[in-house]
């Protein structure tokens, strides 16, 4: 689970949007999209938090995984100083991911920093035979990332907050603009997005979540959930996928 | 790993080494059970248990300060029925005592908890909860006002069938005060829990949803050390568990150095969940440098 990793390359890919690849053997376990590694910032005990980030890219043939994140608090600025040959201690893979189901035509949703994991999951569920269409939102222009990569993959819609770039507006916006029929739906986002999601969308679907974590591995109960029945349980190790409406958002 | 020099002795704990996780960091042992043997360890201090099961506070319930953390879980466990049949169940596999953290709301409670967990086969020890910060109608006051502890722990202390050892609350006046007033019933003392904290996010809010959570990690060593130095003083003889922000072999022997007798990490596990048997064998490996016979040789040199 503990692994030391060498950093590979490291790039900006729009505002404070850094795109890290990574390299090492336990890349081979890393199968299963939607799942996430637990980043150290460094070997002092200066930061004595992981940082979650979800895995975005996995490239077994060369053992190396791309993860994409927002440099924006004290943690992953210092990550995005780093740079090739640097290493980088990682708990990995985490949590239970999105199931690639045998399907005919899926929606994928992303909001924001909530993009990375759905481009292994819409590369894997291509590879498997399935269309995926994508509608991905951000707030503006100097946000938007993966367009060409997911536009490789299958339909690629975007939408900002701000009307600076795509469709003006929301997700939801783009999707009301869809002519197609799904099988369900793969989302990941902020909160809210995925709570219109779930409540307005007639399909099943599966989304991802987010809670500020201590271990990573289901040791520390910080990152609980409510389910609909009312139980508390663990995101990082029962999640951060979930089926939609298994959870109260 | 069963070096000499690491052999511990305290009351109802034969441990092989002074190193165990402290209560809250470890959960019941099962997910680190994948990483190494537990059997290694010098022993654990599982979870809380408390009577009914326990729900635990809202999310966020953890956020990062400088060299450190804070937490308001507040306690969320499955209740003592459940961790006897299954989480003190599935560690009986493993050569390594248990040391049973207790909690609740009332002495009642308290009493009921110690009383089931501590006939459990592998449960070789309480480690009395007093001192939890994250919940409302419990733990602080007991670990706070010295008249109620020593009611609690002599309670406690007559329902049990093994050693007890109180666990001290640093969020008071005077920790000699509340260390005296329990110190002739314990069996020992396990020192500290975390401390009460805040943090804001940049809007000038608190992060966690308790507002107030503990702080622990390597920030709070400094205030550990001295809090057992003190105790240390008026209470030459009674064994003293220390915790608070261990992340190093050296780190433990300052703890040995102001008279702690066995040690307990915990935040680092979460830092680096192979922390605790990284630190026996450096443990052993830094002895041997200095060419120090056994680790209790090193025992209260603080005050040479
Ligand atoms: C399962 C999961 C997957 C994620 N995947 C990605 C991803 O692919 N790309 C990405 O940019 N972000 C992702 N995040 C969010 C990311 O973890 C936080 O943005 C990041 O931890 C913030 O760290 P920092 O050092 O910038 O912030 P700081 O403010 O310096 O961090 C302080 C503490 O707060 C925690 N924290 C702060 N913001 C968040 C947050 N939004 N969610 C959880 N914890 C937080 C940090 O982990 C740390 O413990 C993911 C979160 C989870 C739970
Ligand atoms: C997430 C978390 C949960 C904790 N839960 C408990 C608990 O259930 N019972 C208890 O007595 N102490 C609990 N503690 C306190 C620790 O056992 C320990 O006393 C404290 O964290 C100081 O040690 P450290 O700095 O090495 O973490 C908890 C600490 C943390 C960080
Ligand atoms: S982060 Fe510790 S239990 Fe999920």
């Amino acid at each position: 689970m503990k692994n030391i990793m060498t950093v590979v390359a490291q790039s900006r890919i729009a505002d404070k949007i850094h795109e890290m690849v990574l390299e090492g053997d336990i890349t081979k376990n890393m199968k299963t999209p939607g799942q996430f590694v637990h980043v150290r910032i460094n070997d002092t005990t200066e930061h004595v938090l992981r940082r979650p980030i979800s895995i975005a890219d996995i490239d077994q043939e060369n053992s190396r995984f791309t993860i994409v994140y927002r440099a924006e608090g004290e943690g992953t600025r210092k990550l995005s100083k780093l740079g090739p040959g640097d290493s980088l201690d990682i708990l990995s893979p985490l949590g239970r991911g999105y199931p690639v189901e045998q399907n005919s035509h899926v929606l994928i949703v992303g909001g924001g920093i909530g993009v990375p994991p759905l481009y292994e999951l819409s590369k894997q569920l291509n590879r498997e035979g399935v269309k995926t269409t994508h509608v991905l939102g951000f707030n503006s222009k100097k946000d938007v990332f993966y367009e060409e990569k997911f536009g490789a993959l299958g339909g690629t819609h975007i939408a900002t907050a701000d009307g600076s770039y795509g469709t003006e507006g929301y997700v939801t916006d783009v999707i009301r603009t869809l002519d197609a029929d799904f099988d369900c739906f793969y989302a990941c986002g902020p909160k809210v997005m995925l709570k219109v999601l779930s409540e307005t969308m007639d399909l099943d679907g599966y989304i991802s979540l987010e809670e500020r974590m201590g271990c990573g591995f289901g040791v520390c109960y910080a990152c609980v959930c409510e389910t609909a029945e009312g139980d508390w349980i663990k995101l990082c190790t029962e999640g951060p996928v979930f089926r939609k409406g298994e959870i109260v958002l | 790993m069963n070096s000499e020099a690491l052999k511990i002795s305290l009351p109802g704990l034969e441990l092989k080494n002074p190193v165990m996780p402290a209560s809250g960091c470890f959960s019941f042992g099962e997910e680190f059970s994948k990483l190494y043997d537990l059997s290694e360890l010098g022993a654990i201090m599982v979870k809380a248990a408390t009577h009914e099961p326990r729900i635990g506070n809202r999310t966020p319930r953890v956020a990062e300060t400088s060299s450190g953390m804070l937490n308001a879980i507040g306690l969320q466990n499955p209740g003592v029925d459940h961790i006897l049949e299954h989480e003190l169940k599935f560690l009986e596999q493993y050569d390594v005592p248990i040391i049973a953290n207790v909690a609740g709301s009332e002495i009642d409670d308290y009493a009921i908890v110690a009383d089931k967990i501590s006939k459990a086969p592998n449960v070789k020890a309480i480690e009395l909860n007093i001192s939890c910060p994250n919940v409302k109608e419990g733990g602080i006051q007991f670990g706070t006002d010295p008249e109620t502890a020593r009611r609690l722990t002599a309670r406690v202390k007559e329902v049990s069938d093994v050693p007890v050892y109180v666990k001290l609350s640093p969020n008071v006046t005077s920790i000699v005060d509340m260390a005296l007033s329990v110190g002739d019933i314990a069996d020992g003392l396990t020192m500290i829990n975390t401390l009460v904290g805040m943090r804001l996010d940049g809007n000038g809010q608190p992060i966690l949803s308790n507002v107030t959570g503990g702080l622990s990690g390597p920030a709070i060593k400094p205030v550990s050390l001295n809090m057992i130095y003190q105790v240390r003083q008026h209470l030459p003889h009674i064994p003293i568990i220390g915790m608070g922000g261990i992340a190093t072999a050296d780190d433990i022997l300052d703890y040995i150095s102001v008279g702690a007798d066995a040690v307990a990490v915990g935040t680092m596990n979460f830092t680096d969940p192979m922390i605790c048997p990284a630190l026996i064998e450096t443990l052993d490996e830094r002895l041997d440098e200095m060419g120090v016979g056994h680790l209790h040789d090193l025992k209260g040199r603080a005050y040479k």
